[in-house]
């Protein structure tokens, strides 16, 4: 029997990076943020409030695993162990998962605090698009959450919801929202209330002898209408800005802003990191409070 | 922090809205329920945050129907969860 060799569409980068011209052994604190999220696994290390070095990964099938690894990843080629670090917050929907974690928060208040990192403390809302839920949040200027809502019930408008559609129309995941983008006119959307139905609709679509670029724009403007419709219940208010693995795709944030009138800002680091960045500066306050510091 | 539980899907928007700024996290509401929807448990987005009132987890895909029994269709609407709490904390979306 011989196999086929078929390209896995939806798969994305797994990386790890070092800041580089920091140094950690003269460091007060060091702590970490581990986010196990429902696709993607993020860890974070912080020297002194500072960023120094991360990774990310898709999560396994054993989360306590997964953690892990993650972490062993963000440590590689830094010289610091598991033991250097002070104190560790566990996030996402793995959270429980974290074995070495000596705090749990919820990604919720983790992404406001990672927002208001990554894009500064004029940000005001958050639209965090994660692999399985999509949640917005209204935050101050401390990045202290005022409003939240978080939509899990379904996959459509999600990450994971993108992944089997890279698959369904074989383009690579990382260049969905640009070829959702190249077409000249909008079509009408596809239905937005579940990810099965948007995917057996794309498929008849396809059928009638649509072109792929066509199919993935009814796809994300459906995925657009659905996330502008969670963020208008908690109300939009300028900064806007987005994180997780779906804040990538440009074809989901070029249509929301134009749905809400309103462009979001720009990153200066890898916005999928945003909810592992927070629970690390949760974890630097909470080790200042274990000394007697704050 | 208005914290919205709940979910919005092809039938509509349902959501559970709990104001933590008005909650004292006094627990009547969790006794009030008939259907164990509400519980108390300590507000994890502040550090130095006390109890506060959430949806359970368990519930929070299903409260459509959880809450069914409580909203009649016609009629006075008295939901026990929102008689039973005193600064007001919490509404329903629907």
């Amino acid at each position: 029997m011989t196999e086929a060799k078929t390209q896995e569409y939806w798969r994305w980068p797994e990386y790890r990076y070092t800041v580089p011209g920091k140094d950690w052994h003269n460091a007060k604190s060091i702590t970490a943020g581990v986010d196990i999220g429902s696709v993607g696994s993020k860890a974070v290390m912080m020297v002194d409030g500072e960023l120094y070095a991360y990774s990310v990964m898709r999560t396994g099938g054993v989360s306590e695993d997964t953690a892990v690894r993650v972490t062993n990843w963000a440590l590689e080629e830094t010289g610091l162990k598991m033991a250097n670090i002070n104190y560790v917050v566990g996030t996402g929907y793995g959270r429980v998962n974290v074995p070495f974690a000596k705090k749990t928060i919820t990604e919720i208040a983790c992404h406001a605090r990672g927002a208001h990192f990554i894009y500064g403390p004029t940000v005001r809302t958050v639209l965090d698009i994660g692999g399985q839920d999509c949640k917005a949040i209204r935050c101050d200027e401390k990045g202290k959450v005022l409003s939240f809502l978080m939509n899990d019930k379904c996959a459509a408008g999600t990450g994971r919801g993108l992944e089997v559609f890279a698959d369904l129309i074989s383009v690579p995941i990382a260049d969905l929202g640009k070829v959702s983008l190249s077409v000249e006119q909008e079509p009408p959307s596809v239905s937005n209330t579940c990810v099965i139905f948007a995917k057996a609709e794309s498929l008849a679509l396809l059928r009638q002898g649509w072109p792929k670029e066509k199919v993935a724009a009814a796809y994300h403007a459906a995925m657009a209408d659905r996330i502008v419709d969670l963020l208008t219940r908690v109300g939009v208010e300028k900064d806007f800005v987005t994180t997780g693995g779906v804040s990538k795709n440009a074809g989901i944030i070029q249509r929301v802003e134009k749905l809400l009138g309103m462009k979001a800002l720009t990153p200066k680091i890898d916005p999928i990191l945003a909810g592992a960045i927070g629970a690390a500066l949760f974890a630097q306050a909470l080790h200042e409070k274990e000394l007697g510091l704050r | 922090m208005l914290a919205h539980y709940g979910y919005k899907d092809g039938s509509g928007d349902y959501f559970i809205i709990i104001d933590t700024e008005k909650c004292n996290g006094c627990g009547k509401c969790a006794e009030a329920c008939p259907y164990q929807v509400l519980e108390v448990i300590p507000n994890d987005y502040d550090i130095e945050g006390d109890n506060m009132a959430s949806v359970r987890e368990e519930q929070r895909k299903k409260i459509k129907y959880t809450c069914a029994p409580c909203k009649p269709v016609s009629g006075e609407r008295k939901m026990p969860c929102v008689l039973a709490c005193e600064p007001k904390a919490i509404t329903h979306s629907w």
